[in-house]
Protein backbone atom coordinates (compact mmCIF):
# COMPACT_ATOMS: atom_id res chain seq x y z
CA UNK A 1 0.00 0.00 0.00
CA UNK A 2 2.96 2.81 0.94
CA UNK A 3 4.78 2.05 -2.04
CA UNK A 4 1.89 2.47 -4.32
CA UNK A 5 1.52 6.01 -2.99
CA UNK A 6 4.89 7.61 -3.29
CA UNK A 7 4.30 7.58 -6.75
CA UNK A 8 7.90 6.48 -7.21
CA UNK A 9 7.35 3.10 -8.39
CA UNK A 10 4.78 1.87 -11.10
CA UNK A 11 1.47 -0.09 -9.78
CA UNK A 12 2.93 -3.49 -8.61
CA UNK A 13 2.37 -5.98 -11.13
CA UNK A 14 2.46 -9.36 -9.42
CA UNK A 15 4.47 -11.90 -10.90
CA UNK A 16 2.70 -14.95 -9.85
CA UNK A 17 -0.98 -13.84 -9.90
CA UNK A 18 -2.68 -11.67 -12.85
CA UNK A 19 -5.66 -9.53 -12.42
CA UNK A 20 -7.80 -11.95 -13.90
CA UNK A 21 -6.52 -14.45 -11.41
CA UNK A 22 -6.28 -12.14 -8.39
CA UNK A 23 -10.55 -11.45 -8.57
CA UNK A 24 -11.68 -14.50 -9.30
CA UNK A 25 -9.58 -15.88 -6.38
CA UNK A 26 -11.41 -13.29 -4.42
CA UNK A 27 -14.82 -14.17 -5.89
CA UNK A 28 -14.18 -17.54 -4.34
CA UNK A 29 -13.24 -16.47 -1.42
CA UNK A 30 -16.33 -14.04 -0.81
CA UNK A 31 -18.50 -16.92 -2.65
CA UNK A 32 -17.28 -19.72 0.27
CA UNK A 33 -17.46 -16.91 3.07
CA UNK A 34 -21.40 -16.06 2.06
CA UNK A 35 -21.94 -19.73 1.70
CA UNK A 36 -20.54 -20.65 5.20
CA UNK A 37 -22.20 -17.87 6.75
CA UNK A 38 -25.59 -17.89 5.29
CA UNK A 39 -25.44 -22.60 6.28
CA UNK A 40 -24.30 -21.02 10.01
CA UNK A 41 -27.05 -18.60 9.96
CA UNK A 42 -29.62 -21.11 8.86
CA UNK A 43 -28.67 -23.42 11.29
CA UNK A 44 -28.08 -20.79 13.83
CA UNK A 45 -32.25 -20.05 13.33
CA UNK A 46 -33.03 -23.78 13.44
CA UNK A 47 -31.24 -23.88 17.13
CA UNK A 48 -34.71 -21.55 18.32
CA UNK A 49 -36.62 -24.52 17.63
CA UNK A 50 -35.73 -27.31 19.80
CA UNK A 51 -36.39 -31.10 18.63
CA UNK A 52 -38.25 -32.17 22.23
CA UNK A 53 -41.26 -29.77 23.36
CA UNK A 54 -41.63 -29.80 27.13
CA UNK A 55 -44.96 -28.00 27.18
CA UNK A 56 -48.13 -29.76 29.05
CA UNK A 57 -49.74 -32.55 26.77
CA UNK A 58 -52.77 -30.79 24.75
CA UNK A 59 -54.75 -34.22 25.47
CA UNK A 60 -55.66 -36.16 28.45
CA UNK A 61 -58.22 -38.51 29.77
CA UNK A 62 -60.22 -37.00 32.77
CA UNK A 63 -61.82 -40.95 33.88
CA UNK A 64 -64.92 -42.91 32.96
CA UNK A 65 -67.79 -41.51 31.79
CA UNK A 66 -70.14 -43.33 34.74
CA UNK A 67 -67.43 -41.06 37.57
CA UNK A 68 -69.27 -38.24 36.42
CA UNK A 69 -72.47 -37.07 38.40
CA UNK A 70 -75.54 -35.94 35.92
CA UNK A 71 -76.23 -32.24 36.77
CA UNK A 72 -72.93 -31.46 37.86
CA UNK A 73 -70.30 -29.41 37.90
CA UNK A 74 -66.74 -31.41 37.89
CA UNK A 75 -64.06 -29.12 39.83
CA UNK A 76 -61.08 -31.63 39.56
CA UNK A 77 -59.17 -30.96 36.63
CA UNK A 78 -59.54 -27.12 37.09
CA UNK A 79 -56.56 -26.51 38.43
CA UNK A 80 -54.13 -28.49 36.42
CA UNK A 81 -55.74 -28.65 32.86
CA UNK A 82 -58.02 -24.99 33.35
CA UNK A 83 -61.33 -26.97 32.45
CA UNK A 84 -64.65 -27.70 34.26
CA UNK A 85 -66.28 -31.42 32.93
CA UNK A 86 -69.60 -31.36 33.10
CA UNK A 87 -72.33 -34.25 33.02
CA UNK A 88 -76.07 -33.71 31.99
CA UNK A 89 -78.84 -36.09 30.83
CA UNK A 90 -77.48 -36.91 27.23
CA UNK A 91 -73.68 -36.37 27.45
CA UNK A 92 -70.37 -35.02 28.78
CA UNK A 93 -68.86 -31.59 27.51
CA UNK A 94 -65.66 -29.84 28.96
CA UNK A 95 -65.96 -25.96 29.34
CA UNK A 96 -62.08 -23.99 29.33
CA UNK A 97 -62.26 -22.17 32.31
CA UNK A 98 -61.40 -18.87 30.51
CA UNK A 99 -63.74 -15.92 30.99
CA UNK A 100 -64.76 -14.55 27.27
CA UNK A 101 -64.00 -11.27 28.82
CA UNK A 102 -60.62 -10.84 29.65
CA UNK A 103 -59.38 -14.10 30.36
CA UNK A 104 -59.73 -14.51 33.92
CA UNK A 105 -60.65 -17.87 35.89
CA UNK A 106 -63.95 -17.84 36.95
CA UNK A 107 -65.27 -20.17 39.88
CA UNK A 108 -68.12 -22.70 39.92
CA UNK A 109 -71.11 -21.35 42.43
CA UNK A 110 -72.80 -24.73 43.51
CA UNK A 111 -75.45 -22.68 45.67
CA UNK A 112 -76.24 -20.35 42.65
CA UNK A 113 -76.09 -22.77 40.02
CA UNK A 114 -73.63 -20.30 37.56
CA UNK A 115 -70.18 -19.62 36.55
CA UNK A 116 -68.91 -15.98 38.15
CA UNK A 117 -65.75 -14.75 37.24
CA UNK A 118 -64.01 -12.63 39.78
CA UNK A 119 -62.55 -10.07 38.28
CA UNK A 120 -65.81 -7.90 36.75
CA UNK A 121 -68.61 -10.32 36.95
CA UNK A 122 -69.48 -12.08 33.98
CA UNK A 123 -72.18 -15.11 34.77
CA UNK A 124 -72.19 -18.11 32.68
CA UNK A 125 -75.10 -20.87 33.17
CA UNK A 126 -73.86 -23.81 33.51
CA UNK A 127 -74.31 -24.60 29.43
CA UNK A 128 -71.19 -21.81 29.31
CA UNK A 129 -73.60 -19.48 27.60
CA UNK A 130 -73.22 -15.52 28.95
CA UNK A 131 -76.25 -14.30 31.05
CA UNK A 132 -74.99 -11.35 33.14
CA UNK A 133 -71.30 -9.11 33.39
CA UNK A 134 -69.34 -7.67 30.75
CA UNK A 135 -68.62 -10.70 29.16
CA UNK A 136 -69.27 -10.99 25.02
CA UNK A 137 -69.86 -14.83 24.46
CA UNK A 138 -70.36 -17.66 25.77
CA UNK A 139 -67.31 -19.94 27.34
CA UNK A 140 -65.76 -22.44 25.02
CA UNK A 141 -65.60 -25.79 25.04
CA UNK A 142 -62.83 -28.44 24.50
CA UNK A 143 -63.29 -31.44 21.99
CA UNK A 144 -64.26 -34.88 24.10
CA UNK A 145 -64.20 -37.87 22.97
CA UNK A 146 -64.05 -41.43 24.28
CA UNK A 147 -60.67 -43.06 24.73
CA UNK A 148 -59.67 -46.63 23.50
CA UNK A 149 -59.79 -47.90 27.07
CA UNK A 150 -63.39 -46.22 27.30
CA UNK A 151 -62.41 -43.26 29.31
CA UNK A 152 -62.98 -39.21 28.65
CA UNK A 153 -60.60 -37.73 26.84
CA UNK A 154 -60.46 -34.09 26.87
CA UNK A 155 -58.19 -32.27 23.71
CA UNK A 156 -57.64 -28.52 24.74
CA UNK A 157 -55.94 -28.19 21.28
CA UNK A 158 -59.64 -27.86 19.48
CA UNK A 159 -61.86 -25.19 21.25
CA UNK A 160 -65.35 -24.62 19.76
CA UNK A 161 -67.62 -21.72 20.24
CA UNK A 162 -70.72 -21.14 20.63
CA UNK A 163 -71.50 -18.09 18.61
CA UNK A 164 -69.60 -19.98 15.61
CA UNK A 165 -72.21 -22.90 16.06
CA UNK A 166 -69.68 -25.04 16.38
CA UNK A 167 -71.55 -26.61 20.00
CA UNK A 168 -73.91 -28.51 16.65
CA UNK A 169 -70.18 -30.39 16.29
CA UNK A 170 -70.59 -33.72 17.67
CA UNK A 171 -67.14 -34.11 18.73
CA UNK A 172 -67.97 -30.54 21.13
CA UNK A 173 -70.23 -33.10 22.85
CA UNK A 174 -69.82 -36.54 24.02
CA UNK A 175 -73.10 -38.44 23.76
CA UNK A 176 -73.70 -41.12 26.25
CA UNK A 177 -76.74 -43.38 25.36
CA UNK B 1 -24.12 -3.80 -21.30
CA UNK B 2 -23.56 -0.13 -21.29
CA UNK B 3 -27.18 0.06 -20.22
CA UNK B 4 -26.20 -2.32 -17.08
CA UNK B 5 -23.07 -0.09 -16.55
CA UNK B 6 -24.78 3.07 -16.59
CA UNK B 7 -27.70 1.87 -14.61
CA UNK B 8 -25.01 0.06 -11.61
CA UNK B 9 -23.48 3.41 -11.92
CA UNK B 10 -26.46 5.81 -11.51
CA UNK B 11 -27.70 3.49 -8.53
CA UNK B 12 -24.26 3.28 -6.90
CA UNK B 13 -24.36 7.37 -6.76
CA UNK B 14 -27.75 7.84 -5.89
CA UNK B 15 -27.26 5.70 -2.68
CA UNK B 16 -24.24 7.35 -2.35
CA UNK B 17 -25.40 10.97 -2.03
CA UNK B 18 -28.16 10.18 -0.04
CA UNK B 19 -29.19 10.77 3.24
CA UNK B 20 -29.34 8.15 5.23
CA UNK B 21 -25.48 6.37 3.44
CA UNK B 22 -24.33 10.08 4.31
CA UNK B 23 -25.97 10.13 7.80
CA UNK B 24 -23.80 6.34 8.35
CA UNK B 25 -20.49 7.15 6.59
CA UNK B 26 -19.06 10.60 6.92
CA UNK B 27 -16.44 10.15 5.03
CA UNK B 28 -15.37 9.38 0.97
CA UNK B 29 -13.97 6.22 -0.16
CA UNK B 30 -11.10 5.00 1.10
CA UNK B 31 -9.27 6.07 -1.60
CA UNK B 32 -7.08 8.94 -0.03
CA UNK B 33 -4.58 8.67 2.93
CA UNK B 34 -6.85 11.05 4.80
CA UNK B 35 -10.25 9.31 4.17
CA UNK B 36 -8.18 6.00 5.05
CA UNK B 37 -7.49 7.37 8.57
CA UNK B 38 -11.20 8.33 8.63
CA UNK B 39 -12.71 4.92 7.90
CA UNK B 40 -10.63 4.34 11.06
CA UNK B 41 -10.84 6.99 13.35
CA UNK B 42 -14.85 7.65 12.21
CA UNK B 43 -15.93 3.82 13.22
CA UNK B 44 -16.31 2.83 16.87
CA UNK B 45 -15.12 -0.47 16.27
CA UNK B 46 -12.15 0.41 14.02
CA UNK B 47 -11.01 3.22 15.93
CA UNK B 48 -9.60 0.78 18.76
CA UNK B 49 -7.28 -0.37 16.13
CA UNK B 50 -4.40 2.07 15.19
CA UNK B 51 -4.75 3.65 11.86
CA UNK B 52 -1.12 2.61 11.24
CA UNK B 53 0.92 -0.92 11.39
CA UNK B 54 4.13 -1.59 10.95
CA UNK B 55 4.63 -3.93 7.97
CA UNK B 56 6.60 -6.58 10.83
CA UNK B 57 3.60 -5.98 13.08
CA UNK B 58 1.20 -7.62 10.54
CA UNK B 59 3.72 -10.30 9.69
CA UNK B 60 1.93 -13.98 10.82
CA UNK B 61 5.64 -15.32 11.89
CA UNK B 62 5.91 -12.16 14.19
CA UNK B 63 2.70 -11.97 15.95
CA UNK B 64 1.09 -15.88 14.67
CA UNK B 65 -2.10 -13.39 15.00
CA UNK B 66 -2.33 -15.03 18.44
CA UNK B 67 -3.81 -11.81 20.66
CA UNK B 68 -6.28 -11.62 17.50
CA UNK B 69 -6.99 -15.23 17.72
CA UNK B 70 -7.50 -15.01 21.53
CA UNK B 71 -9.65 -11.90 21.03
CA UNK B 72 -11.80 -14.26 17.78
CA UNK B 73 -12.14 -17.30 20.20
CA UNK B 74 -13.75 -14.30 22.77
CA UNK B 75 -16.63 -13.38 20.39
CA UNK B 76 -17.11 -16.94 19.53
CA UNK B 77 -17.63 -17.70 23.15
CA UNK B 78 -19.36 -14.99 23.96
CA UNK B 79 -21.64 -15.70 21.11
CA UNK B 80 -22.23 -19.73 21.19
CA UNK B 81 -22.59 -18.54 25.19
CA UNK B 82 -25.34 -16.55 24.75
CA UNK B 83 -27.13 -18.90 22.73
CA UNK B 84 -26.62 -21.69 25.29
CA UNK B 85 -28.09 -19.50 28.07
CA UNK B 86 -31.60 -19.99 26.28
CA UNK B 87 -31.74 -23.91 27.07
CA UNK B 88 -29.70 -23.94 30.06
CA UNK B 89 -31.01 -23.51 34.15
CA UNK B 90 -27.88 -23.39 36.36
CA UNK B 91 -29.72 -24.87 39.01
CA UNK B 92 -29.25 -29.08 40.58
CA UNK B 93 -32.19 -30.30 39.82
CA UNK B 94 -31.91 -29.13 35.82
CA UNK B 95 -28.09 -28.25 34.82
CA UNK B 96 -27.23 -31.82 34.17
CA UNK B 97 -30.42 -32.53 32.20
CA UNK B 98 -30.65 -29.51 30.06
CA UNK B 99 -26.66 -30.23 29.13
CA UNK B 100 -27.74 -33.53 27.75
CA UNK B 101 -30.80 -32.21 26.25
CA UNK B 102 -28.46 -29.85 24.17
CA UNK B 103 -27.08 -32.26 22.61
CA UNK B 104 -30.04 -34.76 21.99
CA UNK B 105 -32.74 -32.48 22.21
CA UNK B 106 -32.04 -29.00 20.20
CA UNK B 107 -30.89 -28.77 16.63
CA UNK B 108 -26.94 -27.66 16.28
CA UNK B 109 -25.96 -30.41 18.73
CA UNK B 110 -22.34 -29.32 18.55
CA UNK B 111 -22.85 -25.94 20.11
CA UNK B 112 -22.15 -26.94 23.54
CA UNK B 113 -19.00 -28.84 22.16
CA UNK B 114 -18.12 -25.59 20.05
CA UNK B 115 -18.47 -23.81 23.50
CA UNK B 116 -16.28 -26.19 25.17
CA UNK B 117 -13.78 -26.71 22.41
CA UNK B 118 -13.62 -23.08 21.92
CA UNK B 119 -12.83 -22.12 25.92
CA UNK B 120 -10.00 -24.67 25.69
CA UNK B 121 -8.24 -23.28 22.68
CA UNK B 122 -8.55 -19.61 24.35
CA UNK B 123 -6.91 -20.66 27.43
CA UNK B 124 -4.08 -22.53 24.93
CA UNK B 125 -4.16 -19.20 22.71
CA UNK B 126 -4.07 -16.67 25.89
CA UNK B 127 -0.45 -18.49 26.85
CA UNK B 128 0.67 -18.87 23.36
CA UNK B 129 0.02 -14.95 22.83
CA UNK B 130 1.68 -14.19 26.54
CA UNK B 131 4.99 -16.16 24.87
CA UNK B 132 5.16 -13.99 22.49
CA UNK B 133 4.83 -11.31 23.78
CA UNK B 134 7.60 -12.56 26.18
CA UNK B 135 9.87 -13.88 23.78
CA UNK B 136 9.86 -10.42 21.62
CA UNK B 137 10.37 -8.62 24.39
CA UNK B 138 7.57 -6.54 23.59
CA UNK B 139 6.75 -5.96 27.60
CA UNK B 140 9.46 -3.47 28.02
CA UNK B 141 8.48 -0.21 28.21
CA UNK B 142 6.57 1.84 27.24
CA UNK B 143 4.35 -1.35 27.37
CA UNK B 144 5.30 -2.34 30.56
CA UNK B 145 1.54 -1.71 31.82
CA UNK B 146 -0.06 -3.25 28.91
CA UNK B 147 1.71 -6.62 30.25
CA UNK B 148 0.26 -5.72 33.10
CA UNK B 149 -3.59 -6.17 32.12
CA UNK B 150 -2.53 -8.34 30.21
CA UNK B 151 -2.01 -10.46 32.85
CA UNK B 152 -5.34 -9.69 34.68
CA UNK B 153 -6.67 -11.20 31.44
CA UNK B 154 -4.78 -14.11 31.94
CA UNK B 155 -6.16 -14.41 34.84
CA UNK B 156 -9.88 -13.75 34.10
CA UNK B 157 -9.29 -16.02 31.09
CA UNK B 158 -8.84 -19.15 33.77
CA UNK B 159 -11.31 -18.18 36.00
CA UNK B 160 -14.19 -18.36 33.44
CA UNK B 161 -12.80 -21.77 32.28
CA UNK B 162 -12.92 -22.29 36.13
CA UNK B 163 -16.29 -21.38 36.97
CA UNK B 164 -17.62 -22.69 33.68
CA UNK B 165 -16.62 -26.06 34.27
CA UNK B 166 -18.86 -26.15 36.85
CA UNK B 167 -22.00 -25.39 35.08
CA UNK B 168 -22.35 -29.16 33.83
CA UNK B 169 -22.94 -30.36 36.90
CA UNK B 170 -21.76 -34.35 36.44
CA UNK B 171 -18.84 -35.63 38.62
CA UNK B 172 -16.47 -33.94 37.35
CA UNK B 173 -17.28 -30.51 37.65
CA UNK B 174 -18.53 -30.47 41.16
CA UNK B 175 -15.09 -32.37 42.26
CA UNK B 176 -12.79 -30.28 40.48
CA UNK B 177 -14.72 -27.41 41.97
CA UNK B 178 -14.98 -28.93 45.28
CA UNK B 179 -11.08 -29.46 45.09
CA UNK B 180 -10.42 -26.00 43.38
CA UNK B 181 -12.22 -24.30 45.85
CA UNK B 182 -10.63 -25.64 48.82
CA UNK B 183 -7.33 -24.22 48.06
CA UNK B 184 -9.31 -20.46 49.12
CA UNK B 185 -9.32 -22.29 52.39
CA UNK B 186 -5.53 -21.59 52.99
CA UNK B 187 -5.67 -17.86 52.15
CA UNK B 188 -3.89 -15.48 54.20
CA UNK B 189 -6.02 -13.67 56.77
CA UNK B 190 -9.75 -14.91 55.10
CA UNK B 191 -9.14 -18.11 54.47
CA UNK B 192 -9.94 -19.86 57.80
CA UNK B 193 -7.86 -22.31 57.59
CA UNK B 194 -4.93 -20.50 56.04
CA UNK B 195 -1.76 -17.97 57.56
CA UNK B 196 -2.60 -15.73 60.52
CA UNK B 197 -6.22 -16.68 60.41
CA UNK B 198 -6.27 -18.24 63.53
CA UNK B 199 -4.27 -15.02 65.26
CA UNK B 200 -8.20 -12.95 64.41
CA UNK B 201 -9.94 -13.79 67.31
CA UNK B 202 -11.92 -11.79 69.70
CA UNK B 203 -11.28 -13.86 72.94
CA UNK B 204 -12.85 -17.42 72.56
CA UNK B 205 -14.30 -16.65 69.42
CA UNK B 206 -13.00 -17.05 66.09
CA UNK B 207 -13.63 -13.98 63.05
CA UNK B 208 -12.84 -16.21 60.60
CA UNK B 209 -14.31 -19.64 60.00
CA UNK B 210 -15.82 -21.74 57.48
CA UNK B 211 -19.45 -19.94 57.09
CA UNK B 212 -17.63 -16.65 56.72
CA UNK B 213 -14.14 -16.88 54.86
CA UNK B 214 -12.80 -16.86 51.19
CA UNK B 215 -13.86 -20.12 50.18
CA UNK B 216 -17.83 -19.62 51.95
CA UNK B 217 -18.19 -16.14 49.29
CA UNK B 218 -16.82 -18.35 46.10
CA UNK B 219 -19.08 -21.44 46.91
CA UNK B 220 -22.11 -19.08 48.54
CA UNK B 221 -21.76 -22.71 51.37
CA UNK B 222 -19.65 -24.61 52.88
CA UNK B 223 -20.03 -26.85 50.29
CA UNK B 224 -20.55 -26.63 46.69
CA UNK B 225 -24.34 -27.26 45.91
CA UNK B 226 -26.99 -24.81 44.11
CA UNK B 227 -25.90 -21.87 45.22
CA UNK B 228 -22.04 -21.86 44.47
CA UNK B 229 -23.96 -22.83 40.72
CA UNK B 230 -25.85 -19.90 40.70
CA UNK B 231 -22.75 -18.01 41.59
CA UNK B 232 -20.60 -19.37 39.24
CA UNK B 233 -23.40 -19.01 36.57
CA UNK B 234 -23.86 -15.25 37.01
CA UNK B 235 -19.97 -14.93 37.07
CA UNK B 236 -19.43 -16.86 34.09
CA UNK B 237 -22.26 -15.19 32.04
CA UNK B 238 -22.07 -11.74 33.42
CA UNK B 239 -19.48 -10.84 35.94
CA UNK B 240 -16.17 -12.34 34.37
CA UNK B 241 -17.24 -11.31 31.10
CA UNK B 242 -17.80 -7.69 31.19
CA UNK B 243 -14.55 -7.55 32.92
CA UNK B 244 -12.88 -9.03 30.30
CA UNK B 245 -14.62 -6.94 27.42
CA UNK B 246 -13.79 -3.74 29.64
CA UNK B 247 -10.06 -4.71 30.16
CA UNK B 248 -9.93 -5.74 26.11
CA UNK B 249 -10.86 -2.60 25.33
CA UNK B 250 -8.40 -1.00 27.04
CA UNK B 251 -5.50 -3.72 26.12
CA UNK B 252 -6.11 -2.82 22.57
CA UNK B 253 -6.26 1.03 22.83
CA UNK B 254 -3.00 0.91 24.90
CA UNK B 255 -1.33 -1.49 22.14
CA UNK B 256 -2.31 1.30 19.88
CA UNK B 257 -1.06 4.37 22.46
CA UNK B 258 1.87 2.74 23.25
CA UNK B 259 3.62 3.10 19.75
CA UNK B 260 1.44 -0.03 17.98
CA UNK B 261 2.45 -3.70 17.96
CA UNK B 262 6.16 -3.88 18.60
CA UNK B 263 8.73 -4.53 15.83
CA UNK B 264 11.57 -6.90 15.36
CA UNK B 265 14.68 -5.71 17.66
Amino acid sequence: MGDQEKGTEPPAQSKEMSRRGFISWVATAWAFFAASAATGGIAMGRFFFPNVLTEPPSTFTVGFPDDFAIGAVDERFKEKYRVWIVRNEEGIYAIQTICTHLGCTPNWLEAENKFKCPCHGSGFYMSGINFEGPAPRPLERLRVTLADDGQVLVDKSRTFKFEAGQWEDPESFLELV
Amino acid sequence: MQKVTTFVTNLWEATTESQIWKAIFRHGAPTSNRNRVLVVMSNVFLHLHPVKSRKAGIKLRYTWCMGGITFFLFLVLTFTGLLLMFYYRPTVEYAYADIVDLREHVPLGIMRELHRWGAHAMVITVWLHMFRVFMTGSYKPPREFNWGVGVVLLVLTLLLSFTGYLLPWDQLAIWAITVGSNMARATPLVGHEGPLAAALRLGDISLVHAGNDARFILLGSRVVGDSTLLRFYVLHCVGLPLAAAFLMAVHFWRVRKDGGISGPM
